[in-house]
């Protein structure tokens, strides 16, 4: 994540992370969630699904933070985010940290 | 829906959807399914025991949401179904009863119902997806259709001036009216839940793109693009008067929450009219038996 400073609650304040997951057979391609992904972690893929849709695929997932915006927004009930635990997304230094990601 | 978490294959939105039905009719890009995930989240902030609210829908588009929502649910005939709800709320007042359909169902062939129940009060949540058209039907004007948009029976622009539902619900004498569009998920959840919680005739209007036909006889690309365009063009203005919330072709639309004030019900009136008649030999109706023994 990106910040113009050092936000002052930094050190107490962890950035939680999602795991999506897409239906690709129930998708009808709206691109409502690639279109309105805060952190733009989506990405309409070329391959189609048996409707002939392209469903949309996760570009960067690390960059997810668990809002379900996709989840909601999607008609189709056909993607959804789950929290990733702790354990998974690692005790890597960098994670949750302000300039890691740039 | 927000039993247990989550695995793999399951989306949480399935425990509220009857899945057999799933997928649903709606068109690709077409913004029902996200009101229907709108009203989701309203329950799921809720917390309500899920037997005792009851849904309602006319015919329509959004008349189909009462066939994939998993709750008590009615598909009345065509702009009926405010009368129908009535009817289940004076039966069993201790259920929540909504009323979600389209525009065409509430406004048009159901506007007489419509204004009846404001003006009487009835405890009901109005959630009227409104797409500007006839949709089901292939794209007839609606009362509801903005002046100069094309619709298949209007094909040099519509010349009819069309309903402002917020004003119109307001005036008959709504308790709670709000406006938002399908893409203000968060904002419509926590109006349709203010309005549950309401007792009294409440109404959300949802603004909701149409891709086939609303979007593509007036060339504006498709939901997606109607979506971007709700997005740089919706004006967030609380308790703005709604006679000044009228929709015109493509501009800006005011959206947020209009009206909140406080009548009494129809029950209300009712127990209190009756009460003052006929003192002790009356039994008020639809009150829980806990509150009757408190007074």
């Amino acid at each position: 994540m990106k910040f113009w400073r050092t936000p002052l609650d930094s050190d107490r304040v962890k950035v939680p992370h999602g795991r999506i997951h897409i239906i690709v057979e129930r998708c009808k391609g709206c691109a409502y969630c690639v279109e309105f992904c805060p952190r733009d972690v989506l990405e309409m893929s070329t391959e189609y699904n048996q409707k002939g849709y392209h469903p949309p695929y996760v570009k960067v997932e690390d960059d997810c933070v668990n809002c379900r915006l996709c989840e909601l927004l999607c008609p189709e009930f056909a993607i959804f985010c789950t929290l990733k635990e702790e354990e998974e997304v690692g005790n890597k230094e960098e994670v949750g940290h302000v300039e890691s990601r740039s | 829906m927000s039993n247990g978490k989550p695995s793999e294959e399951h989306h949480p939105m399935e425990a509220l959807l009857r899945m057999d039905r799933i997928p649903h009719i709606w068109c690709s890009t077409c913004g029902l399914g996200t009101s229907v995930s709108a009203f989701a989240l309203a329950l799921e902030d809720l917390q309500y025991d899920l037997d005792k609210i009851c849904i309602v829908s006319g015919i329509g588009c959004t008349g189909r949401v009462a066939g994939y929502v998993k709750l008590d649910s009615f598909h009345a005939t065509h702009g009926r179904a405010i009368p129908f709800a009535t009817g289940l709320k004076l039966a069993n007042p201790q259920l929540k009863v909504v009323v979600f359909s389209g525009d065409g169902d509430l406004i048009a062939i159901g506007g007489n119902h419509f204004i009846h129940a404001a003006r009487r009060n009835m405890d009901l949540t109005v959630i009227c997806v409104n797409n500007f058209i006839y949709a089901m039907t292939g794209g007839q004007v609606a009362p509801t259709s903005p002046l100069g948009a094309s619709c298949s029976t209007t094909p040099y622009g519509n010349y009819e001036r069309p309903f402002n539902i917020p004003h119109l619900a307001e005036s008959c004498g709504a308790v709670y009216v709000a406006r938002w569009t399908a893409l203000h998920l968060r904002r419509t959840a926590k109006s349709i839940a203010e309005a549950m919680r309401k007792p009294g005739f409440s109404v959300v209007e949802i603004i909701c793109p149409c891709s086939t036909l609303y979007a593509r006889r007036n060339r504006l690309g498709d939901g997606l693009e109607l979506m971007k365009f709700y997005h740089e063009n919706s004006i967030i203005k609380h308790g703005a008067d709604p006679r000044d919330v009228d929709i015109d072709f493509q501009s800006p639309i005011v959206v947020g929450k209009f009206v909140d004030r406080d009548r009494p019900t129809f029950i209300d009136g009712y127990n209190r009219a009756m009460t003052a008649k006929l003192g002790e030999k009356f039994e008020p109706y639809g009150v829980a038996p806990a509150e009757v023994h408190d007074g």
